[in-house]
């Protein structure tokens, strides 16, 4: 059969591809602060445009204007040279625009079907078509490779696969252009790896593609071109061909950053924190921690590798007495702490970070002062009896804040108006203040812009110099091997195997990541 | 004495009690599947009984001997107006004006508890009046079964209704696109606004169907099952229909199951009333309400609960 000219620009999925997307001018004002301004972005079908920048830098809201989550002060959008008003999710939906947000826009307790059926006209209206749309779901599935059974309830998918819904979700209706918010923050490299499969051959099938990331060398790894944004302003725009990370990284950051750490060689010493055999119940009840044994030494970063939800937070938890161990022991300095409170461990010299910042590691509508003496209000020069004394207080406030680096108006600020980076170098001032024996830092950099990375990372060597023994916690792989001495990794509440950093390799750490044992990786 | 107790009568009294329940429990389940929790429903009710009767009363020719269809047609509508209404106000306060809906719900019930009985005294100066409400209807061959047909097939038509809401909420909440959308709202609403589905719009429906419901079940109480209205009526059955969805789970056929166990729990007690029983009688009326402790003590399947149950929706703008 002969095609007519006009099939040619039709993709797979039998939808019109989008042959240029512009956005012109584009302003966002929220109350306060400037979030967009003045910016400029384009994308054409066949090719995958990184957007790059810190948090706050305006990105993922100049990609939810582009979707109609919010709505611009100023600025145009143009589809194929034609002006269009993206109104709300649906009007964006039928332009052909699709987002994969950062945190999946999935109702766990839905199967995929059902997930996928969300917000679509049923073709037996009212009724639903969980067949047709299950059949379809099974086609779309096949031409992108996209393996997912529709039946599956959505909760009990993996990370990765539930990913994959979210792109059958939009292509199944009809996305040509696909923003990808942060695509690669919750997977294992392998995953990494399988979506960038699935990112080029959309590409080669015409799709646009909209690569949200502050991850360097993934950027440089999958897109044709890179526009940067820096405080909601536009940076520039280059082909990715021609930058490097140290380009790119200047280009975000305004300076120059460092990208690798000097770690200085040396020698760890007696060991400060064991965990042995421990065994811990989850939230719902099932066992989440299978007999965890570690050791962490003096002067030493012990980096946990894993994907989220494998026993990392239970395990910070029941070290850290947030969480009873059904079994097994947590020795500090020798002495057994299992079971004992927060307010003991702090004295005995334990420090922790928490990976949710804004729930358990501060007080939102405390101030900065609170939260900084969250713990030592109590203690002298801080109180005496029953009184507060303020003259010390602020005082102590003052010293943390300059030597932590801390941006904020005043002590008396709420901390929630503060950035995430800054809240977190307060939660590290408040904890390393007392140069603590035992560190747990549960993602100390998660959602933290790349200067604030860059130091909390040295104030983490700098303990490790001082000897204090860090178990860092992180999902970011990149973190652990630029920190970490030795390596573990956790797969399902068990430590699959621990490495030297100098024998580490990413592929090998992966591969453990899905829960393949150290031995059979190395054999 | 077992033999006395538990008789086709009881039985049967235990089906038709369980109508209040019904209504209000699934008019509630279809609001917190939305995430929406309405503690109001009990207000409702009240509401809901006394305009019934109060159309009835009016409508009924005088001294008339039996039931007057027209009447009972137009009680039904007048409740379920009121309920639109009452329904429609707890959708602008919760969904809308993003209430506390804990605290909001004990302001509707204070609404309804209030207003109904002002009504009362106005209409008819706080004297209980009877009306002819809804007669049996025997359902031809079934209802000449043996014990069967006495518990189950010889009731009035609002408790046949109330029984087949059950297998249609069930199948309006997992067959149709409206069922989906309201499940998806209930358990994760910032992904259903994204697929481009009004969350508003579909907690503005489920909170109205449920008033519709709630005051239908008052309805049920006051021209149906014991024809007066009195003042504060209710006596708690609509906490009670709240506390069912929890029991049941969300799940239709777990209300039901629920309300069947209090309303033969409230026939029981009734019987043992009657019958002059050697139990003091504020045991046997306390039952019901120590039951609805108990079973929510036990029933914490709480892994179907909308996650989204009391949290109102704004987009992040």
């Amino acid at each position: 059969m002969a095609m007519s000219t006009a099939d040619h620009k039709l993709l797979p999925t039998g939808h019109e591809r989008i042959d240029h997307m512009e956005m012109r001018g584009i302003v966002k004002r929220f109350p306060g602060v400037l979030a967009v301004d003045h910016v400029d972005f384009d994308v054409r079908a066949g090719e995958v445009h990184a957007l790059l920048g810190e948090n706050g830098a305006g990105k993922s809201t100049l990609m939810k204007i582009l979707y109609g989550l919010y709505h611009p002060n100023e600025g145009e959008i143009f589809l194929d040279g034609e002006r269009v008003t993206i109104k709300s999710p649906s009007d964006a939906i039928a332009w052909g625009i699709g987002m994969i947000h950062q945190h999946f826009m999935l109702v766990p307790s839905l199967t995929v079907a059902e997930n996928v059926a969300l917000g679509l006209k049923s073709t037996r209206a009212p009724l639903l078509d969980l067949d047709v749309v299950s059949a379809r779901i099974k086609e779309l599935a096949k031409t992108y490779g996209l393996q997912v059974d529709p039946a599956m309830p959505v909760w009990q998918l993996a990370v990765g696969e539930r990913q994959r819904v979210e792109i059958l979700k939009a292509l199944y209706r009809g996305a040509a252009l696909l923003i990808l918010d942060e695509p690669t923050a919750v997977l294992t490299p392998q995953e990494v790896d399988d979506l960038f499969v699935t990112l080029r051959q959309m590409v080669s099938d015409g799709h646009a593609l909209i690569f949200i990331s502050h991850k360097l060398h993934e950027v440089l790894a999958i897109s044709q071109r890179v526009t940067v944004l820096r405080d909601g302003h536009f940076v520039g725009t280059v082909p990715t061909a021609e930058a490097t990370k140290a380009s790119l990284a200047r280009m975000m950051v305004g300076r120059e950053v460092l990208l690798t750490y000097e770690v200085r060689a040396q020698q760890a010493g007696e060991p400060r924190l064991r965990v042995e055999g421990v065994r811990a119940a989850s939230d719902r009840g099932t066992e989440a921690l299978r007999g965890i044994n570690l050791e962490v030494r003096a002067g030493e970063i012990l980096g946990l590798a894993g994907v989220s939800g494998n026993g990392q937070r239970e395990l910070a938890e029941v070290i850290f007495g947030l969480r009873p161990a059904t079994t097994g022991q947590v020795v500090l300095d020798g002495q057994e702490v299992t079971g004992k409170s927060p307010c003991d461990l702090n004295k005995l010299g334990m420090s922790y970070i928490p990976e949710e910042r804004m729930t358990d590691g501060v007080i939102r509508d405390f101030t900065v002062a609170e939260n900084l003496m969250l713990q030592e209000h109590g203690l002298r020069p801080y109180s005496y009896s029953i009184f507060m004394n303020p003259r010390a207080i602020t005082r102590r406030c003052a010293e943390l804040i300059r030597s932590f680096n801390i941006r904020t108006p005043t002590q008396e600020t709420p901390i929630k108006s503060l950035s995430g980076g800054n809240i977190q170098k307060l939660v590290l001032a408040r904890e390393l203040a007392r140069e603590p024996a035992v560190l747990i830092a549960a993602q100390p950099t998660r959602g933290v812009d790349i200067g604030a990375t860059e130091y909390i990372h040295q104030r983490l060597l700098d303990q490790r110099a001082k000897g204090t023994a860090t178990l860092l916690i992180s999902e970011d792989l990149d973190e652990i091997l630029a920190l970490a001495d030795r390596i573990a990794v956790i797969y399902e509440g068990e430590i699959v195997g621990v490495v030297d950093r100098a024998e580490a390799q990413v592929e090998a750490l992966g591969l453990m990541m899905a829960g393949v044992h150290r031995e059979a990786v190395a054999g | 004495m077992i033999d006395d107790l538990i008789t086709a009568s009881v039985l049967a009294s235990g089906i038709r009690l369980a109508t209040p329940y019904l209504y209000a429990a699934i008019g509630e389940t279809f609001g917190q599947r939305s995430g929406v929790l309405n503690l109001g429903v009990e207000g409702v009710m009240l509401m809901g009984a006394f305009t019934s009767l109060w159309a009835v009363y009016e409508i009924t020719p005088a001294g008339a001997t039996s039931y007057y269809g027209p009447a009972l047609l137009a009680g039904v509508l007048v409740a379920l107006l009121v309920g639109l209404v009452m329904g429609l106000a707890t959708a602008v306060i919760n969904v809308t004006l993003q209430a506390q809906q804990g605290i909001s719900g004990i302001g509707i019930y204070l609404f309804g508890l209030g207003m109904s009985d002002l009504l009362f005294q106005k209409v008819f100066r706080g004297e209980v009046i009877t009306v002819n409400g809804f007669p049996k209807v025997n359902i031809p061959v079934l209802s000449d079964l043996p014990v069967l047909g006495e518990i189950f097939f010889r009731q009035n038509l609002l408790v046949y209704l109330a029984f087949a809401l059950v297998p249609v909420t069930w199948f309006v909440l997992n067959k149709t696109t409206l069922g989906l959308n309201i499940r998806a709202v209930g358990q994760n609403p910032e992904a259903a606004d994204a697929m481009g589905i009004s969350v508003t719009r579909v907690r503005y429906f489920t909170v109205t169907l449920g008033g519709m419901l709630a005051s239908l079940a008052g309805a049920s109480l006051s021209i149906s099952l014991v024809n007066v209205f009195q003042q504060n009526m209710t006596a708690g059955q609509g906490f009670i229909a709240v506390a069912l969805v929890y029991f049941g789970a969300w799940r239709a056929r777990g209300v039901m199951f629920g309300a069947l166990l209090f309303s033969l729990v409230n026939a029981l007690q009734l019987q043992v009333r009657t019958k002059g029983i050697d139990v003091p009688d504020e045991y046997a009326s306390m039952a019901p309400y120590l039951l609805t402790i108990i079973a929510l003590i036990f029933a914490s399947r709480r892994i179907d609960q909308p996650a989204a149950l009391t949290k109102p929706f704004e987009r992040g703008e």
